[in-house]
């Protein structure tokens, strides 16, 4: 463990892929390991990358990351995938786009599938967020799985959220729907090849119009497979995070990421905790036999649990 | 079911036949298994690099060229030489016969070829991934 941990801050790839392992299956020396770190982290510029499946997320981060290499910065990539909810299995794929950086020592990729966890990441993807943070990478970007409508927990989390979009997808539907209104920090209108990009700026541009406030999201063309409209996007992502810094929202953001990752933890640790005990199972077998409501299930639980409810 | 295998499927050289590794991967996806599949044309280099990066259990290499003979033990060695030399390397593809035991003794643990199941391979990497 102690290997593990001065590995990774010395920035050994090996060790960071290892302790990755660790936290992303739950192994034992997961909390100790985190606990070491932790006070290392903060660091990083945490970029979010979604949107919808094919939109062209992962051609987008392979050119994002080349464009912030000539800047010097390096880089730490997580790319989610889904599981198959039938065999729990997974094809990774995201990695493909990205593979000119497979040599570059400033370039860590780690692939992650949901492990059928909601929101668009994996259950442990802000963990594995920390090892990166700490393992000295100055921008960590996160692909996303092709996000549905409540998919949008990068947002959370992320400094700034880049909501990619593609024409012909039946776009007011899509930029309705998506509900990425609220979510983007960014737009990227990439595949601005196609027909229908104009039109797809144009929509998202009339909606944002409709929206109050300094936060405007800035909209990009981008051609992702032709490198095309990259250096503005980029610098668009920074102007934006320049602007949270400035308006003095930093605050209520870092505090906004710290009460979803305690939330997080502390649905799975109760939910643990209280799974192992006869008492779980015979609240459920008296909530089915009508005896007790849900309710009243939770409550005998958490006396059980020696947790009592504050006054109110 | 604790813990999740991870097997990186990888096309060494320039060979463009993908059908057997899209084939292979999405078994191995289908037994449960984490596929990462990296698509055509890796170097043996980007495949270690890769496998490090991944933490994979294990690296399945197909070759349908001709050049496994050379590709194939390269992984190998460069796996030894990044300290990971624990991860269980297979492959497959069009070998002929004469050439398996040579990749055996290099190190490539298994071959499957064209008509072999996928279920054999499904076993294999299961039996033999600790
Ligand atoms: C389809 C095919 C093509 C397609 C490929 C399409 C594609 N995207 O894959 C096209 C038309 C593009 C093509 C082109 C060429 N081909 Co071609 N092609 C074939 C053919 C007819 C079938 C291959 C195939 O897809 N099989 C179906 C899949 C599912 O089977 P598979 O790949 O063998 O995989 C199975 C096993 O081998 C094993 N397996 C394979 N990989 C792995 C990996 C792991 C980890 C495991 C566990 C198992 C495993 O499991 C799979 C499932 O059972 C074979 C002949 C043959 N009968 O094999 C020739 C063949 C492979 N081609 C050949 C040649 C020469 C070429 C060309 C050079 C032809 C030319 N002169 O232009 C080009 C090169 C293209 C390139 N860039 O590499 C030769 C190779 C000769 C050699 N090795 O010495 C073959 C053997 C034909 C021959 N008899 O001459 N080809
Ligand atoms: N025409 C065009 N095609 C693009 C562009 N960007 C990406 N593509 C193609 O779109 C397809 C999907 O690209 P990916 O980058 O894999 O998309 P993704 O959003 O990461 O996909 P998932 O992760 O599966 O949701 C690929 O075939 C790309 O080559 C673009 O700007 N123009
Ligand atoms: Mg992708």
């Amino acid at each position: 463990m102690e290997d593990l941990v001065d590995g990774l801050l010395s920035g050994k790839v090996r060790s960071l892929a290892k302790a990755i392992t660790v936290v992303e299956n739950d192994r034992p020396g997961k909390r100790e390991l985190l606990k070491r770190i932790y006070p290392k982290t903060g660091n990083s510029y945490l970029l979010g990358i979604t949107g919808p499946p094919g939109a062209g997320k992962s051609t987008l981060t392979d050119k994002v990351i080349a464009n912030l290499r000539k800047q010097g910065k390096t880089v730490g990539v997580i790319a989610v995938d889904p599981s198959s909810p039938f065999s729990g299995g997974a094809i990774l794929g995201d990695r493909i786009r990205m593979q000119q950086h497979a040599l570059d020592d400033g370039v860590f990729i780690r692939s992650m599938a949901t492990r059928n966890h909601l929101g668009g990441l994996a259950k442990n993807t802000v963990d594995v967020i920390h090892l990166l943070d700490a393992s000295g990478k100055d921008v960590i970007i996160v692909e996303t799985v092709g996000v549905g409508q409540d998919e949008v927990d990068i947002v959370r989390i992320a400094q700034t959220t880049v909501v990619v979009m593609v024409p012909g997808l039946g776009d007011s539907v899509q930029i309705a729907k998506a509900g990425v209104m609220e979510i983007a920090d960014v737009f990227a209108v990439n595949k601005a090849d196609r027909e229908g990009a104009d039109k797809l700026f144009s929509e998202i541009r009339a909606m944002l119009d409709m929206v109050k406030g300094d936060f405007k999201p800035e909209i990009f063309r981008t051609v992702a497979v032709d490198d095309v409209g990259i250096d503005e996007l980029v610098q668009g992502i920074f102007a934006h995070g320049d602007r949270v810094l400035t308006s003095g929202l930093v605050k209520e953001k870092l505090a906004q990421k710290a009460e979803s990752e305690l939330r997080a933890y502390l649905v799975d640790n109760i939910m643990e905790r209280s799974t192992g005990l006869t008492l779980y199972d015979d609240v459920v077998k008296r909530i089915a036999a009508k005896e007790i409501t849900p309710m009243d299930g939770v409550e005998e639980l958490f006396t059980g649990l020696g947790m009592t409810k504050g006054e109110n | 079911m604790d813990k999740k295998i991870k097997v990186l499927i990888a096309k060494p050289g320039l060979d463009g036949h993908d059908r057997g590794a899209k084939v292979v991967s999405r078994a191995l996806r289908d037994a449960g298994m984490e596929v990462i599949y990296t698509g055509i044309r890796q170097t043996p280099e980007q495949i270690v690099a890769t496998a490090v990066q991944e933490d994979v259990d294990s690296i399945g290499l197909s070759c349908l060229s001709g050049a496994h003979n050379k590709l194939f033990p390269k992984v190998v060695n460069l796996l030894k030489e990044k300290g990971a030399g624990e991860v269980l390397v297979f492959g497959g593809g069009i070998i002929p016969d004469e050439d398996i035991q040579g990749l055996k003794d290099a190190g490539i643990s298994e071959i499957f070829l064209p008509g072999a199941s996928t279920e054999d391979t499904i076993a294999f990497i299961k039996e033999n991934v600790k």
